[in-house]
C-alpha cells in the first residue's frame, strides 16, 4: 500500500482493475472461524489505530488469549449475542488487497443455523470450511459441505485450522485431506483447494510459514486474490429480469433490469418471456451513458425496435437458448421461520422480479443435512431443507438452479405476515405443467383471504339481551377495520329482519336461527372476512355446531357476561318489562333458558368493564390468536 | 466549487463495457447493486423516498438515483431532516444540488422541538439528537407517509451494522426489531409491508469508506466542500476539533476560536462533528490521505463515542 505515494495515478489504476469476490466461512463453533477473519482484516489492514486500541482493550477484559489481541473479537456482533458468546446471524465483512476486493459473509457454526448459512452462501463464489486440524473431518464439516454443494458453490477451500496444535504435521495434513477429497467428490465438489494454516499465528493465511515447508500450495490470501470469478456466468446465454419499465416520455420506452447470465450487444435478436416474442436490441444504456454492450452483473437499460408489450416479470434472452416456462415444479425449500411450512397453504413466491402465489403439494422428504438421508415428512420446520412439489398461480420463467441462481432460486412469504418464510431451489418442471395452457387454479379461501392480507375468522358474540354485544362487537368493528382488516357484523336483530324474518322464537325456530347465521358466517369466512356475529345464542349445542362448521382456530366465543338483573335494569328497548307483562313469549332469561357458555374464549364481565375495555380485552386476543398484530 | 482535479490529475471513468469478455471491476459491481436495490423499490414500494442528509454517502446515493431511472429523472423524493445546526455550507451545497438536478426536496424540521429551543449546547448531543433528528425523522415518514426511505448507512461504519440487511423492516413505530428483520438471499428481496410499516434501504450497504471515496474520484462527483481541507476557525472540545460555524456557538471563559487546516470525514450537526488536522485539499490527496490513514471515520462523530452497542440501541430507538 505504500507504493501509491510514488504513483496515486498508477494505484488508482490498478485499483481500478480490482474485482469483486464474495465468499463464505464457515465452521464448528472454536474451530477459528472469528479469528481467521479476525486477522484477514488486520493483514489487509482494514483494522485502524483507534480500533486497534480498542481491540487491545477489549481483549485485555473479554479476550480468550491472556490479554494478547484476540481478533475474534474484532468480529463480534450484536450486544445480545455478545452476551450470549455466540454469533446468530449473518455479518458482512469487507476488505481488499491491491487484487480484489472481498466480501465475507461470516456465518455461525451453530448447528440449528442452517438458515444463516444458507443465506450467507446464496451470494457467495467461493466457500472457506474451517476444520480444526485436531479433530479432523467431522458431521459439521460435512453439514457444511452440504449446504455449500446445493446452493451451488463449486469451489471450495478446505482451512486446516490450528496447525500449530498438531506440531505443523504434515501426516496430519494429509490425512484430513484425502478424508475430505474422498467425501467432498462424492456430493459432487470437486473444485477443492486445501491449507494448513493458524488463523492465531497467521501461517499460511497471508504468510508463507516455515514450520509448513512441505506445504507447495499458495497460501489462503494468495488463493483467494486469484481465483477465479464470475466467468461462468458469462460464458452462459444472455439473460436480463425486466425490474421497471422506463417510460418518462411518448419517445423513451426503456426495460430496467439486470444482466444475470450472457452479454447483449445492441443490434443483436432477443426473445422476451413467457410471451416468446422476438425483438432486437436498440440501444444498451448503462447509467446514463449509451454503450455496445453488456454483460452479467450490470444494471441496464435496454430499448428494443418493436413496440413490445414488456412488463415486470418479464425475461429478455438470447433467441435460440430461451429459458422455458412452467408452473409446476420440485424444488428443495428450506424452511426459515418458526411456524412450520403447511401443505396446501398458499405463500407468494418471489422468484427473480416475478411474484405468485405457490402452495406446496406435498412434501416429498425432508433431507438429514448430515448424511443427505431421505426422512418422510409431513412439515418442515425451521432450519429444515425439504424437497417438495410446488404448484403456482401462474407460470413463471425459470431455469433449474444449477444452471442459474437468478432464475432458480425464489424465496417464499407468509401472506398475512409478510415473512420471508422460506427459501427454494428449482430442480425441474413437472412435466404435466410445460408448456400447457394455464388454467385458472381454483381459487381458495386462502387466497381470497390472502389477498386481504388476514386470517378470517368468526368472533362470535353470545349473552342475554341488553348485555351489550352489539354495543362491544360494534365497537371491536370499528377497530378492526381502523387496522386495516375486512369485517362483517352479523347482528341478530338486524337478520331476523331479512333473511330470518320467517322464524319466531320456539326452540326449533332458535336453533334454525343459529344454524343459518352459522352457515352465513361460514361462507363469509371462506370469502377471506373477519365475522362479528352478536346473537344471544342461548343453546351451548348450536354454538357448538357453530364451531364445527369452521375450522381449528377460526372461532372465537366471546361471551359478554352480565347477570339477568344488571341486562334487566339497562333494558334499552324495553323488552324485559314487555315479558315481564307477559306481552312477549319466550323471551331469554324470562320464560326461556340461557346456557352460559363453560370454556369461552373470552370472557368480559360488563359490571367491572366499561364496552371500550371490554373491545380491548377480545383485540388483545385476537392479537394473540395473530388475526391482529400485537405491538 | 465542484471541480477537485488538480491540473495533470484526470480520473479513469467507469467506462462503459463494449466486449462481452469484459470484467466488471468492484466498483462497477457495487454500483450494479445499488442501481438494482433502487429499481427493486421504485417497482414494488408505494411510497419511497431518498433520505439526502448532504453528506459523501448521499452524493453518491444520488449520482445512483440519477443513473439508476435515466432518462428519467428519480422517481421519489429527496428527504432532508435540518436539525437547524447542520454547517451552512451544506445547506448551501444541498440547495444548489436540488436546483441543478431538479429534485423534489423536502427539508423536515421539528418544529416543536425548534419552539422549546432544543440545541445541542444547554441539552447535550443525546437529547438533541433524539428530538431534531431521530424524532423528526419519524415525524417526517409519518406526515407523508413513506414506506420505504433510502439511507446511505455502510455496514463497514460500525460492528454492529455488519449483520444489517439491506431492506430493514421497521414497525409502525419505527421500531426495529432483530427477531423480525428478514433473511436476503441471492438479489431476491422482499419488500412486503402492511398496517404502518416501513422499510428502511440501504443500496450502499457492501461499499466501504475507500470505495466510497473511489467512486467520487472516478466518477468525479460533488461533495461538500468541507470535506476539502482549509482555514477554518475552530476550538479544542472533548480531544478533536469543532469548527465554530456561526455565533451561536457559545465558547467557554477564555476560549477564543483558532484558524487551522482542517477537514471534515463525516459530516453531521457542527457542534458535534469533530474535523481532523489535514492538508488533503484535493480528491487525490484524500484518497492519499485516506490509504495512509489509521484513524476509523466514526472517530469524528461525537453521538456514537460511548461503548459499541450504541449505535444498535439508537436504531431499536428508530434511529435511522
Ligand atoms: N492454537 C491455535 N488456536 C487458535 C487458532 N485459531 C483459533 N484459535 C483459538 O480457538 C478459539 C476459538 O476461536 P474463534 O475464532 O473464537 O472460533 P469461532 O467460534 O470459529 O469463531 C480461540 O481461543 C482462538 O484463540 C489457531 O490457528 N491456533
Amino acid at each position: 500500500m505504500e507504493a501509491f505515494d510514488a504513483d496515486l495515478e498508477g494505484y488508482l489504476r490498478s485499483h481500478e482493475r480490482k474485482d469483486l469476490l464474495r465468499f463464505i466461512t464457515c465452521g464448528s463453533v472454536d474451530d477459528g472461524k472469528s479469528t481467521l477473519i479476525g486477522r484477514l482484516l488486520y493483514e489487509s489492514k482494514m483494522i485502524f489505530e483507534d480500533q486497534l486500541a480498542a481491540l487491545a482493550a477489549d481483549s485485555r477484559t473479554m479476550g480468550t488469549r491472556g490479554g494478547e489481541l484476540d481478533f475474534a473479537l474484532l468480529v463480534d456482533g450484536l450486544s445480545a449475542e455478545r452476551e450470549q458468546g455466540i454469533t446468530i446471524d449473518v455479518a458482512y465483512r469487507f476488505f481488499a488487497t491491491e487484487k480484489r476486493k472481498f466480501i465475507v459473509a461470516d456465518t455461525p457454526g451453530h448447528e440449528q443455523y442452517t438458515r444463516n448459512m444458507v443465506t450467507g452462501a446464496s451470494t457467495a463464489d467461493l466457500a472457506v470450511i474451517l476444520i480444526d486440524a485436531r479433530k479432523g473431518v467431522l458431521t459439521q464439516t460435512r453439514r457444511h459441505s452440504h449446504v455449500v454443494a446445493l446452493l451451488g458453490i463449486r469451489r471450495v477451500v478446505l482451512a486446516v485450522n490450528k496447525i500449530d496444535l498438531v506440531d505443523y504435521s504434515s501426516e496430519v495434513f494429509e490425512r484430513i485431506e484425502r478424508d475430505y477429497r474422498e467425501f467432498a467428490r462424492r456430493i459432487g465438489l470437486d473444485d477443492v483447494t486445501c491449507i494448513p494454516i493458524s488463523a492465531i499465528h497467521g501461517d499460511n493465511v497471508v504468510r508463507r510459514a516455515d514450520a509448513t515447508r512441505w506445504y507447495r500450495g499458495p497460501t489462503l490470501l494468495e488463493h483467494l486474490e486469484t481465483v477465479p470469478v464470475g466467468e461462468d456466468l458469462a460464458a452462459r446465454p444472455f439473460r436480463m429480469l425486466v425490474q421497471w419499465v422506463n417510460r418518462p416520455s411518448q419517445d423513451f420506452r426503456g426495460f430496467a433490469g439486470v444482466v444475470v447470465s450472457g452479454g447483449v450487444r445492441v443490434g443483436e435478436a432477443v426473445r422476451i418471456l413467457p410471451s416468446g416474442r422476438p425483438s432486437t436490441v436498440a440501444r444498451v444504456l448503462v447509467g446514463d451513458t449509451d454503450a455496445q454492450a453488456a454483460v452479467a452483473g450490470q444494471s441496464i437499460t435496454l430499448t428494443l425496435t418493436d413496440e413490445i408489450d414488456i412488463s415486470r416479470g418479464d425475461v429478455l434472452a438470447a433467441p435460440d437458448a430461451a429459458p422455458p416456462v412452467a408452473d409446476q415444479f420440485e424444488a428443495t425449500v428450506v424452511w426459515m421461520h418458526e411456524q412450520p411450512l403447511l401443505q396446501g397453504r398458499s405463500y407468494l413466491m418471489k422468484i427473480g422480479t416475478k411474484t405468485v402465489p405457490a402452495t406446496v403439494s406435498p412434501i416429498k422428504y425432508k433431507l438429514n443435512v448430515d448424511t443427505l438421508e431421505h426422512v418422510a415428512a409431513r412439515t418442515l420446520e425451521l432450519n429444515d431443507i425439504g424437497v417438495c412439489a410446488l404448484e403456482l398461480a401462474q407460470p413463471v420463467v425459470f431455469e433449474p438452479y444449477a444452471d442459474s441462481r437468478d432464475l432458480g432460486g425464489f424465496i417464499l412469504i407468509d401472506r398475512v405476515s409478510n415473512a420471508t418464510v422460506g427459501a427454494g431451489l428449482l430442480r425441474f418442471a413437472l412435466r404435466r405443467s410445460q408448456n400447457v395452457h394455464w388454467q385458472a387454479l381454483d381459487v381458495d379461501k386462502v387466497a381470497r383471504a390472502g389477498l386481504k392480507g388476514q386470517k378470517p375468522c368468526v368472533i362470535w358474540f353470545t349473552g342475554l339481551s341488553g348485555a351489550g354485544k352489539s354495543t362491544i362487537a360494534n365497537l371491536v368493528e370499528k377497530r378492526l377495520l381502523a387496522l386495516g382488516r375486512h369485517t362483517y357484523l352479523l347482528d341478530g336483530d338486524n337478520v331476523r329482519h331479512g333473511l330470518n324474518k320467517d322464524l319466531g322464537f320456539t326452540d326449533a325456530d332458535r336453533v334454525e336461527n343459529i344454524r343459518r347465521v352459522a352457515e352465513v358466517a361460514r361462507l363469509m369466512v371462506d370469502a377471506g372476512l373477519i365475522v362479528l356475529v352478536s346473537f344471544i345464542s342461548p343453546f351451548r349445542s348450536e354454538r357448538r355446531m357453530a364451531r364445527e362448521l369452521l375450522g381449528e382456530g377460526e372461532f372465537l366465543e366471546v361471551f359478554v357476561d352480565t347477570p339477568l338483573d344488571v341486562a334487566e335494569g339497562r333494558d334499552p328497548k324495553g323488552l324485559y318489562k314487555k315479558a315481564r307483562r307477559g306481552e312477549l313469549r319466550n323471551f331469554t332469561g324470562v320464560d326461556s333458558p340461557y346456557e352460559m357458555p363453560e370454556h369461552p374464549d373470552v370472557r368480559v364481565d360488563t359490571t367491572r368493564l366499561s364496552a371500550e375495555d371490554a373491545a380491548g380485552v377480545i383485540l388483545e386476543r385476537l392479537g394473540r390468536t395473530g388475526v391482529i398484530d400485537v405491538e | 466549487m465542484y471541480s477537485h482535479m488538480q491540473p495533470g490529475e484526470r480520473p479513469i471513468s467507469l467506462k462503459a463495457v463494449n466486449s462481452l469478455h469484459a470484467r466488471l471491476t468492484h466498483l462497477q459491481r457495487l454500483e450494479a447493486e445499488a442501481i438494482h436495490i433502487m429499481r427493486e423499490v421504485v417497482a414494488e414500494c408505494e411510497r419511497p423516498v431518498m433520505l439526502y442528509s448532504i453528506g459523501k454517502d448521499s452524493s453518491v446515493m444520488l449520482h445512483i438515483a440519477l443513473k439508476a431511472f435515466h432518462p428519467a429523472p428519480p422517481p421519489f423524493p429527496f428527504l432532508h431532516v435540518d436539525t437547524t445546526w447542520k454547517f451552512r455550507e451544506m445547506i448551501a451545497f444541498r440547495d444548489e444540488a436540488a436546483r441543478r438536478h431538479g429534485l423534489d426536496l423536502i427539508v423536515h424540521i421539528n418544529q416543536e422541538g425548534l419552539a422549546s429551543g432544543i440545541n445541542p449546547f444547554t441539552h447535550g448531543s443525546n437529547v438533541h439528537t433524539d428530538v431534531m433528528k431521530t424524532q423528526a425523522l419519524r415525524q417526517a415518514l409519518d406526515r407523508y407517509g413513506f414506506d420505504a426511505a433510502f439511507g446511505g448507512a455502510r455496514r463497514d461504519e460500525e460492528k454492529s451494522r455488519a449483520k444489517e440487511r439491506i431492506f430493514s423492516i421497521r414497525s409502525a413505530q419505527h421500531r426495529w426489531d432483530p427477531k423480525r428483520q428478514r433473511p436476503e438471499l441471492w438479489r431476491v428481496y422482499n419488500t412486503r409491508t402492511r398496517d404502518g410499516e416501513s422499510l428502511r434501504v440501504f443500496p450502499l450497504s457492501n461499499w466501504t469508506e475507500l470505495d466510497v471515496w473511489q467512486y467520487i474520484y472516478v466518477e468525479q462527483i460533488p461533495i461538500v466542500p468541507l470535506y476539502f481541507a482549509r482555514e477554518r476557525p475552530v476550538v479544542r472540545r472533548a480531544g478533536t476539533w469543532i469548527m465554530v460555524d456561526d455565533n451561536r456557538m457559545p465558547l467557554e471563559p477564555g476560549e477564543t476560536p483558532q484558524s487551522k487546516m482542517v477537514r471534515f470525514r463525516t459530516l453531521g450537526c457542527y457542534p458535534l462533528t469533530g474535523a481532523i488536522e489535514s492538508d488533503a485539499s484535493s480528491l487525490p490527496d484524500i484518497l492519499r490521505e485516506m490509504l495512509a490513514t489509521t484513524m476509523s471515520e466514526r472517530q469524528g462523530r461525537v453521538i456514537d463515542h460511548d461503548q459499541s452497542a450504541s449505535m444498535e440501541k439508537k436504531k431499536v430507538e428508530g434511529y435511522f
